[in-house]
């Protein structure tokens, strides 16, 4: 048998279709927990047979903000913090289209933390998909918003002294319908996740926790990328509809992973639809 | 359904005549955040956009106010928010995001005074180089100033018109006088009017690239949603919308932003000028303040004084040619702001030292009555 | 673009009877350790030679004992590993 035989038979990475192969390799690092979570994200879209003219993916800035770069799809890379905003002007204006918001921690919850709570708040149709990976990478490992108590970052290089937000318990108090937290471990639980996110209309959270063996795991001695998914894989525990209030997320414990809230409300270009009939009729 | 155009007179404020020239120019998307003495554009858009099949939101903020409107630009719809100097400065990130990936967008900013939140009920023309200058970098932005109720009407028809025509984040400088200001208003019936659309890709998806400038240095628009699947980014990118950090991208790019309204000004700029042919002194003055720089004008004509107005109604780009015109036969420049110094140094710019150009500021919240305004010239000139 | 003759299917060299096969993007693979680590059938190895960037892309030193899970391709960060049905296991088909 010749060489070119046994080669041709061989398919193509199954969610290279919904990729722009011209800019592949991506950025991140090696052992980065972004590239999963792009990959869950592709994997939903083939399992889901998701018809990608009715789709927006979104990003702000910051390692996860190059996330929207690498979706054939129509994408738009935003200014820090404002994917949010932005995917709320687009849901407004064609409410066929799924907006879809792939951003960092830092981007969706300090910048961009306003944005993230009123969207939430007004219930507006879009999946947001949140790479929490305690610091701002980009810029080289600064503290930010879910930087852990006493964590080293390089803005904070005797321990961070700050109350770290839990993103969970933020997304639910805002009034998210959905609300998961998984770790980069869980790619397959997490695919699942962003499916039955993308076929519920209303705001949808998920967070997944992932290493960065560059900046954050290295100052904070986790070891590499490899190691810290090792971690993941020991402390993480599965308390699904547990209350996201008390879904601990502490590396020297334990990390309380799965669906917190998956619950109904009249989604916000729904009821701006409805509204409009009504006054249009002249009611 | 109501009508979006209200063909017909009626007596109304500068805000309601910005609200409805959107409308006639086919925005169907308003985004906004309460703020004197813009608000009552927001009311208004709020009570007539579901109307007529459109869409209104209040955001949590100026920033998510732009930002929605860039979105929903890109999905489609002529967009358009409108606030005043203290938004502005918050905004002012995300015009430099539609300037970048060339979303066409309205901006009505109802100036009031500052800086920081400064008067918020009374005039002033002090935001004039913030449209300008506000947000980093080398770009271009269209400013046009209303003088009366009817140009709040028609300028916001322009604006959306160059904003679209251009793919540049366009705005309406309008003072509080005129914002707030009641006088009469005529909608011209549908088919008078002239309405711009954006340019659409004429090729095939596979073929398109979004940032792929034609003769006029624009590049075609596609929409979300359309099947194109195309990439805009605030990065330095390339024609194909990817994030490209060369010296060549950024030559390529950047220039081309601020050329295509430059080397396009003679198609955009406006001006109006009177009694200026003879005129030995030329005054300048616009929006609320040309006002009564006119009866000024015709007062001093009356006295025998060889006095002439030139009011500039785009003042980005500056129509510098027909201040040349008007300025021909000057021999000395006078300019009125309400503001401690703005347009006048633009004014100075293109006069050079061939005359002396004087300046008259005004940093209170009213404008110069015309005796006010005479006897300063007449102290300037003597 | 990718072309055919890099997408390289790490083993069988020969033709084989196996159900599943791993096909890896050697030159995209930065080397992370997720996949040899996660498999749960030990499936794959660290490769003893390194790629072109210098990092080492795995080996599937046990293909007889992948159930075709696909976690190795589920947590790959690099889209450089996925795994696919043997065309010759396929019932009806050569």
């Amino acid at each position: 048998m010749t060489e070119t035989s046994r080669i041709s038979t061989i398919e193509e990475h199954p969610i290279l279709e919904y990729i722009r192969r011209d800019r592949l390799p991506h950025i991140f690092c090696s052992a980065c927990g972004i590239g999963t979570v792009l990959q869950s994200f592709a994997t939903a879209l083939r399992s889901l047979n998701y018809d990608m003219d009715n789709m927006v993916i979104i990003s702000g800035i910051g390692c996860t903000g190059r996330a929207s770069g690498y979706f054939a799809a129509d994408s738009y890379h935003t200014t820090h913090g404002r994917a949010i905003a932005f995917a709320t002007g687009v849901k407004v204006a064609n409410p066929k289209l799924k907006p879809v918001v792939i951003s960092g921690d830092g981007d969706l919850f300090a910048i961009g933390g306003n944005h993230f709570i009123h969207a939430a708040r007004r219930n507006v149709d879009m999946l947001v998909l949140c790479v929490n990976n305690f610091n701002y990478g980009m810029t080289g490992g600064q503290m930010g918003p879910t930087t852990p108590v006493s964590a080293i970052t390089v803005t904070s290089p005797d321990g961070n002294i700050e109350h770290p937000f839990n993103l969970v318990s933020v997304a639910a108090a805002s009034g998210a319908v959905f609300v998961a937290r998984w770790t980069a471990l869980h790619a397959r639980r997490l695919t699942k996740s962003i499916e039955k996110a993308l076929q519920k209309k209303g705001f949808t959270f998920i967070e997944v926790v992932s290493p960065c063996p560059t900046l954050y795991d290295r100052y904070n001695r986790h070891g590499t990328g490899l190691e810290v998914m090792k971690k993941y894989r020991e402390i993480s525990v599965i308390r699904n509809f547990s209350d996201p209030m008390q879904a601990e997320i502490d590396y020297r414990t334990r990390i309380v992973c799965g669906e917190f809230v998956d619950s109904e409300k009249p989604e916000f270009s729904d009821l701006l639809e409805e509204h409009g009939k009504k006054l249009q009729k002249g009611d | 359904m109501e009508k979006p155009i209200l063909t017909g007179e009626m007596f109304t404020q500068g805000d309601i005549a910005a609200a409805e020239g959107a409308l006639a120019a086919g925005c169907r998307f308003f985004a906004g955040y309460p703020i004197t003495p813009a608000t009552e554009i927001a009311e208004r858009m709020a009570y007539r956009l579901p109307r007529i099949g459109g869409r209104y939101i209040q955001m949590e903020d100026e920033i998510a106010s732009c930002t929605a409107v860039v979105g929903a630009s890109y999905s489609g719809l002529k967009a358009m928010t409108a606030t005043s100097g203290p938004g502005v400065s918050l905004m002012n990130e995300t015009i430099g995001l539609a300037a970048m990936t060339e979303a066409p967008m309205v901006l009505v900013n109802v100036m009031r005074g500052g800086p920081s939140t400064g008067q918020p009920t009374e005039a002033s023309q002090s935001d004039i180089m913030q449209a300008k200058w506000g947000s980093h970098g080398d770009y271009e932005i269209i400013a046009l100033i209303p003088s009366s109720v009817q140009e709040m009407f028609d300028l916001t028809i322009r604006a959306f018109n160059l904003s679209e025509q251009y793919r540049v984040p366009t705005f309406v400088l309008a003072d509080e006088i005129i914002g707030h200001m009641r006088e009469r208003l005529i909608i011209p019936p549908e088919d008078e009017l002239e309405i711009i659309n954006r340019k659409k890709p004429t090729v095939p998806p596979e073929e398109y690239l979004p940032f792929k400038p034609e003769t006029d240095l624009v590049p075609p628009m596609a929409t979300f949603g359309e099947g194109y699947h195309f990439y805009a980014t605030g990065l330095t990118h390339d024609q194909k919308g990817y994030p490209v950090m060369t010296d060549e991208a950024q030559l390529a790019l950047v220039p081309r932003l601020c050329d295509k309204i430059r080397k396009n000004a003679d198609k955009i700029t406006q001006a109006e000028s009177t009694e200026t042919e003879d005129a030995e002194i030329l005054l300048v003055a616009y929006g609320g303040e040309a006002r009564t720089a006119m009866r000024a004008v015709k007062d001093a004509r009356a006295e025998g004084m060889k006095i002439g107005l030139f009011r500039p109604i785009s003042v980005w780009p500056f129509p510098k040619d027909q201040l040349k015109d008007a300025a021909a036969n000057a021999q000395q420049v006078i300019v009125a702001e309400l503001n401690y110094g703005q347009l006048v140094g633009e004014v100075e710019r293109i006069i050079r030292n061939e005359v002396p150009v004087h300046f008259i500021p005004r940093v209170c919240g009213t404008p110069h009555t015309p005796d006010e305004l005479m006897k300063e010239i007449r102290r300037r000139i003597k | 673009m990718l072309t055919r003759q890099e997408r390289v299917p790490i083993l069988p060299e020969e033709e084989s009877e196996m159900k599943w096969r791993i096909v890896v993007n050697e030159d995209w693979c930065k080397g992370c350790g997720f996949c040899y680590t996660f498999c749960p059938r030990e499936v794959l190895e660290k490769s003893d030679k390194f790629n072109t960037k210098g990092y080492y892309p795995p080996v599937a030193t046990n293909i007889d004992r992948c159930v075709g899970c696909k976690l190795c391709e589920a947590i790959c960060p690099d889209f450089a590993i996925h795994v696919e049905e043997n065309a010759k296991s396929k019932k009806g088909e050569k």
